[in-house]
C-alpha cells in the first residue's frame, strides 16, 4: 500500500498497468457501459442543464457562505441529539473516531463507503488501535480482501475481473466455512451477504460517510445500490458519520435537484437504489437506530480552497463521471495516480492535499482534451484547473529545468520571426531530406518521446513561410 | 464587439474582406501545402488573403505547460501581426481556440492588452467555421472521391464548437462519402506536449483511434488538426497500416492527389 500510496511512481505505475492484462479487460468493460448508460440517462432527461445550472447556483451560494451553513447544520444535529466534531487534519477526523469507538468499547466496526476516510487513512488508524473493521460496500469489500486502496471513487473495485473476485473470494471465505467458488455476479453477491450479515449483528460502530448534508434539518443522505449504509448505521448502537465540510447544502429542496444529478452522472441510473437520511439518534419510542449518532467534519485543506484559483473544485459532488470519461484514466486505472482520488478529479485534488511536488505526473498526464468539463454535472473547468497546477509547478520551479529551458528556448526564438523563419526552415530540409524514402521518420534524435511509439511524418521541405514569401517575389 | 460586426455585415462579400492567414507553426513547418490549400478556398470564397510576416507560433506549448512569462511575448505578437485585418483565419482548432478563449484569459489584469485581445478574439475563425459559417464556401470542381472518415479534434470540438461545419463542406464534394468514426469525441492522444512526455499511455491512446479508423473501412482519414494527424498518421505508418491521412483544407481544395501526411514523397520535390 505503502508505494500505491505515493503519487511520485506515477510514471512506473501507469507503464505497468498498460501491461496489466486483467487491468485492460476490467477497465474496458466498465469504460463502455457507465458512458454508454450515462449517456442515455441525460438524453431522456430534457431538463439536464436547467438542473445543472440550479446545482450550480445552489453550490456556489452555500460555498460563499460556508460557514453560516456549516454552523446551522451543526446546530440540527445537536438539536436532533447527534454531536458534531470539527477536523481541521486528518490526524485530527482519525484521532476522534478512534476515540469515539474506544468509549464505545468497540472491538468491531462496519464501515460503508467513504471517500473521506480513504483520504484519511483511517484504516490504518483503527487497525493501529486494535479495532477490526468490515467493508460493506461490495466495492470495498473486495479491496479490503485484497489489501489495496479503491481505484474508482464511486466504483472501488472496478479494476478486478469477475475471475479475480472469485479467487480472491474464495481464498478468504474458507474460514466462513464457504468451500465454492461464487462464479457469477449473483453468486458473488449472495456470499458476500452471507459473509456480511454476521459483521452488521455483531459491530459495535458503524461508520459511513454522506453525499450531502443538509443545514435545514440536520441530516445527512447516503445514496447506495446496496442498502448496506442502513445496515451499517442503523443496527451497531453508535453511528459516526464523516464528511468533508463542503458537503453541505441548505434544504432537502435543494437536495433533490443534486440528486437528480448524482445518479445519473455516476452509473447512468435516475436515481440510486436507496437514498436513505440520518437525522440523530433513536429518540424514544423509535423501533430502531442508534443510540448515539456523531458527525466529524473533515476540512484537511479545504478551507483554504475557498475563494482561491482551485475554488471551482469544492463544487465537486465525487459522481466519477470524469472518470469514466477520461481516455487517460480508462488506460491507466485509479491506482496509476496514487491516492484515493484518480482521475481528471484526483488530478487537482491530490496535489492540492499532496503537494505540488509529490504529485508532480498528475496535472501533466493529460491532453487537456476537456471531455471530462464538457460531463462534470457541476461544469468544473478541469482542464483550466489542471493548467493553473501546472503553472503554480513552473512557478515553484517545480517543472524539470531541462523542460523549463527548452520551452523558454522555443519560446524565445518564436518572438524573433526571422531567425525563427531561419532556423526552422533550415531544420525542417533536413528532417524532409532524411525522411524523404520513407515519408516518415523512425527516429528523432531530440524526439524520442515522439518516436517510441510513433513515426515521425516527414516535413514537406521549405517552410510554408518561406515558400510563400517566395511565390510573391514570383507574382511581383 | 457588435457594432462592428453589423457594419460588417451590411457590406457585400464582394468588397474583399481583408482575411489575415494564420499559418500555425505545425503547418508551416511540418506541412505547407495544407497552408496553400487554406489559403486557396478563402480565395475562392471571395476574401482577400494576406499572410502577415510576423507570425509563428500561438504560444500554446508554453501556456499549456503552465509558463505564461513565455505566452505573453507571443501572444503579443500574433495580436499585434492581426491587428488590421476583418477576419483571422486559422486552419486548426486548438491555436484558433488559444486565440478565441485563451488570449484573454491571460491578459486578465491587463486592461489595454485584454481589450485588444477580446478584439482578435472576436474576429479569430478556425478555417471550416469560416469556410462553412461565415464566407459561404461552395466547391467548384468535384475533389476526391470514395469514402473517407473524420476525426473530431478536441479542442475545436469542445471550445468551438467544430463539429457540423466540416461535415457540411465535405457534404459538396459529389463524390465523397463521409463514414462516421466510432468514438469520434474521444481524445487522440496527443495533447502537445503530452505525448511526448508520456510516450506510453499517447500510444495506447492513438492505437484505439487507429483501430476506430479501421473499423469504418474508410481508406482516408480526415481531420482539421495537424497535430492529432500526425499523431494518428505517425502510429499508422509504425504499424504499417495503410490509410492515407489529410488535413480536410487538403480535399477540399482538390489538393487529394498529394502524398498523405506520412506518406512517401513525390518525386518532385
Ligand atoms: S469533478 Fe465533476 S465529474 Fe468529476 S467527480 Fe466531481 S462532480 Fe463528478
Amino acid at each position: 500500500m505503502t508505494v500505491a500510496q505515493s503519487s511520485k511512481a506515477f510514471k512506473v505505475r501507469s507503464r505497468r498497468a498498460l501491461l496489466d492484462n486483467d487491468l485492460r479487460e476490467a477497465l474496458g468493460r466498465a469504460r463502455g457501459g457507465f458512458v454508454e448508460q450515462r449517456r442515455a440517462a441525460f438524453e431522456a432527461l430534457p431538463e439536464f442543464e436547467a438542473l445543472r445550472d440550479a446545482a450550480n447556483e445552489i453550490r456556489e451560494h452555500t460555498l460563499s457562505h460556508l460557514d453560516y451553513y456549516l454552523e446551522r447544520y451543526a446546530a440540527n444535529v445537536e438539536i436532533n441529539g447527534g454531536t458534531v466534531h470539527w477536523a481541521s487534519t486528518a490526524e485530527d477526523m482519525n484521532r476522534i473516531v478512534v476515540d469515539i469507538c474506544r468509549r464505545a468499547g468497540a472491538k468491531l466496526v462496519t464501515k460503508g463507503k467513504s471517500m473521506v476516510s480513504e483520504e484519511t487513512d483511517l484504516h490504518h488508524a483503527l487497525k493501529a488501535a486494535g479495532i477490526e473493521r468490515m467493508e460493506t460496500d461490495l466495492g470495498e469489500y473486495i479491496i479490503q480482501l485484497a489489501d489495496e486502496p479503491p481505484s474508482h471513487i464511486i466504483a472501488p473495485a472496478v479494476h478486478k475481473t469477475r475471475a479475480q473476485i472469485t479467487e480472491l473470494f474464495h481464498a478468504n471465505h474458507a474460514r466462513f466455512g464457504i468451500e465454492g467458488r461464487a462464479e457469477d455476479r449473483t453468486a458473488i453477491v449472495a456470499e458476500a451477504r452471507r459473509v456480511l450479515r454476521e459483521a452488521f449483528l455483531s459491530a459495535d460502530v458503524g461508520i459511513t460517510g454522506a453525499n450531502f448534508l443538509i443545514a435545514e434539518t440536520g441530516s445527512n443522505i447516503i445514496v447506495t445500490n446496496e442498502g448496506n449504509g442502513d445496515l451499517t448505521s442503523c443496527l451497531p448502537k453508535v453511528h459516526i458519520v464523516t464528511a468533508g465540510i463542503e458537503k453541505v447544502i441548505p434544504t432537502l429542496e435543494d437536495l433533490s435537484v443534486f440528486l437528480r444529478l448524482l445518479g445519473r452522472s455516476a452509473t447512468g441510473q435516475e436515481m440510486s437504489a436507496y437514498s436513505t437520511l440520518y437525522s440523530g439518534p433513536a429518540r424514544p419510542g423509535d423501533s430502531d437506530g442508534p443510540a448515539e449518532y456523531h458527525v466529524v467534519l473533515l476540512d484537511n485543506g479545504r478551507s483554504t480552497m475557498l475563494g482561491n484559483e482551485f475554488h471551482e473544485m469544492l463544487r465537486c459532488i465525487r459522481c466519477g463521471a470524469c472518470l469514466n470519461h477520461c481516455p487517460v484514466y480508462s488506460h491507466i486505472g485509479g491506482h496509476a495516480y496514487g491516492w484515493v482520488y484518480s482521475g481528471p478529479m484526483g488530478s487537482v485534488l491530490t496535489p492540492l492535499f499532496k503537494g505540488l511536488e509529490e504529485s508532480y505526473d498528475l496535472p501533466n498526464a493529460c491532453t487537456l482534451n476537456g471531455r471530462c468539463q464538457e460531463v462534470c454535472p457541476m461544469r468544473i473547468p478541469l482542464p483550466s484547473l489542471l493548467r493553473r497546477l501546472r503553472q503554480r509547478q513552473v512557478e515553484a520551479k517545480i517543472t524539470p529545468a531541462r523542460q523549463r529551458l527548452a520551452l523558454s528556448m522555443w519560446s524565445r526564438l518564436a518572438a524573433r520571426p526571422r531567425v525563427y523563419r531561419f532556423v526552422t526552415n533550415l531544420s525542417m530540409r533536413s528532417m524532409a531530406w532524411l525522411g524523404r524514402r520513407r515519408g516518415a521518420l523512425r527516429y528523432l534524435p531530440a524526439g524520442r518521446g515522439w518516436t517510441r511509439g510513433r513515426d515521425m511524418p516527414a516535413p514537406e521541405g521549405a517552410t510554408f513561410m518561406t515558400r510563400w514569401r517566395r511565390r510573391g517575389e514570383q507574382d511581383t | 464587439m457588435p457594432a462592428m460586426f453589423a457594419s460588417r455585415n451590411s457590406v457585400t462579400w464582394d468588397e474583399r474582406l481583408k482575411t489575415g492567414f494564420f499559418v500555425t507553426c505545425l503547418v508551416d513547418l511540418m506541412r505547407p501545402s495544407v497552408g496553400f490549400a487554406a489559403v486557396d478556398l478563402l480565395e475562392d470564397a471571395g476574401c482577400d488573403v494576406s499572410v502577415p510576416e510576423r507570425q509563428t507560433c500561438c504560444g500554446q506549448p508554453a501556456f499549456n505547460s503552465g509558463d505564461v512569462a513565455s505566452t505573453l511575448p507571443i501572444a503579443r505578437q500574433v495580436i499585434e501581426a492581426f491587428a488590421d485585418y476583418d477576419y483571422v483565419v486559422v486552419p486548426s482548432g486548438s491555436c484558433a481556440g488559444m486565440i478565441r478563449t485563451h488570449y484573454p484569459e491571460l491578459f486578465e489584469n491587463d486592461f489595454t492588452w485584454r481589450r485588444r485581445a477580446l478584439d482578435l478574439a472576436e474576429r479569430t475563425y478556425e478555417l471550416t467555421t469560416f469556410l462553412a459559417d461565415l464566407a459561404g464556401w461552395r466547391a467548384d470542381a468535384p475533389g476526391g472521391s470514395g469514402k473517407v472518415t473524420y476525426h473530431d479534434s478536441c479542442s475545436g470540438l469542445r471550445e468551438l464548437g467544430v463539429r457540423e461545419q466540416p461535415r457540411r463542406l465535405l457534404a459538396q464534394l459529389e463524390n465523397v462519402e463521409l463514414v462516421e468514426l466510432p468514438d469520434s469525441n474521444v481524445c487522440c492522444g496527443f495533447g502537445g506536449t503530452f505525448c511526448v512526455k508520456y510516450p506510453d499511455i499517447s500510444t495506447r491512446m492513438v492505437d484505439d483511434k487507429v483501430d476506430c479508423v479501421a473499423d469504418t473501412g474508410a481508406p482516408v482519414l480526415l481531420g482539421g488538426d495537424l497535430g492529432c494527424l500526425l499523431n494518428i498518421a505517425g502510429r499508422m505508418r509504425r504499424k504499417g497500416v495503410k490509410t492515407r491521412v489529410y488535413h480536410v483544407a487538403e480535399w477540399l481544395a482538390g489538393h487529394h492527389d498529394r502524398p498523405g501526411i506520412g506518406d512517401p514523397a513525390d518525386d518532385d520535390r
